[in-house]
């Protein structure tokens, strides 16, 4: 059951994408998209309306980029309950910072590793 | 739908040719023209863009979930789980860009292949792999930010708001 609502919400989040794409004739551009994404998901995280999606559908909400704002928001707003003002400079890239990392490392190791077919 | 254009033409030629009888002929027909062109030309593309976006984005979060729930099973508590399933996915999606399948993927799922962490990863080593040639620093270094750099701006900046926000407004 967990499954098909991951399947189900990652599904749908994907398809609020694909229209924001097509029904701009494309001047949306995946950049576009994604910084969306994070930036909305922040936002809703903020108003505490993002953790019960998570709740409910697992990685169908963290999975998609809306999830990794999800966890700057929320990182920054757990920094500031714990250091103060301090906090909201700290916590978020703090709370995102396995990710970020990640992203990073693999993806200069996978530049380097491979050559572009074409 | 060239013949559409064609149809439309020949019917306001006719209006001047031969009178008032075929000018609603071609009242209709421009409607009718423009109705054609409403259900025939965006909706076929859009409705498949929509379905594989979902099925393809659906499918990564499934394996997400699968990913998640085998590093809660090794015992890692429910945030380290979630990091742990960022950082494989992101680790399946560097390797799968660099052996050319991502982009196959993205091609055919749209924003299915974009939305979830996978394409925020592939969109990081796509640009790096391709302009490797300009060097260490100003090609590996700098494109791999092409797209992240912007992401990491937009959600940092946000997210520091509702910090700021929350302190003084909580």
């Amino acid at each position: 059951m967990e499954f098909i609502r991951a399947f189900v919400v990652g599904g749908t989040l994907c398809v609020i994408g694909q229209l924001l794409m097509d029904l701009t004739s494309h001047k949306f551009t995946p950049a576009h998209v994604l910084v969306t994404f994070v930036s909305v998901g922040a936002i809703i995280s903020a108003f505490g309306l993002y953790q019960p999606l998570v709740d409910f559908a697992g990685a169908g909400a963290t999975v998609p980029l809306s999830g990794f704002g999800h966890i700057l928001a929320q990182g920054a707003i757990n920094g500031v309950k714990q250091n103060g003002l301090l906090g909201a400079f700290s916590g978020g890239v703090a709370a995102a910072a396995a990710g970020i990392t990640a992203a990073v490392v693999f993806g200069y190791m996978a530049a380097l590793t491979f050559k572009p077919r074409s | 739908m060239s013949f559409l254009y064609k149809s439309t033409f020949s019917g306001k030629i006719k209006v001047g040719v031969t009178g008032m009888s075929n000018i609603a002929v071609s009242e209709r027909q421009k409607k009718e023209y423009a109705q054609t062109v409403k259900q025939v030309k965006p909706k076929p593309r859009l409705w498949r863009n929509v379905f594989w976006a979902f099925v393809t984005g659906g499918l990564i979060c499934l394996a997400g979930q699968v990913i998640l729930g085998f590093f809660r099973t090794q015992g890692l508590e429910v945030n380290a789980a979630g990091a742990a399933t960022s950082a494989t996915l992101v680790f399946l999606a560097a390797f799968l860009t660099g052996i050319g399948i991502y982009d196959e993927i993205s091609r055919f799922g749209g924003a299915g292949g974009i939305v979830p962490i996978t394409g925020f990863a592939n969109s990081m080593v796509s640009p790096a792999m391709e302009y490797r040639s300009e060097g260490m620093v100003f090609g590996v270094g700098a494109k791999l930010f092409t797209i992240a750099g912007p992401v990491l701006v937009w959600g940092i900046v946000t997210a520091w708001v509702a910090g700021v926000l929350y302190y003084f407004f909580r």
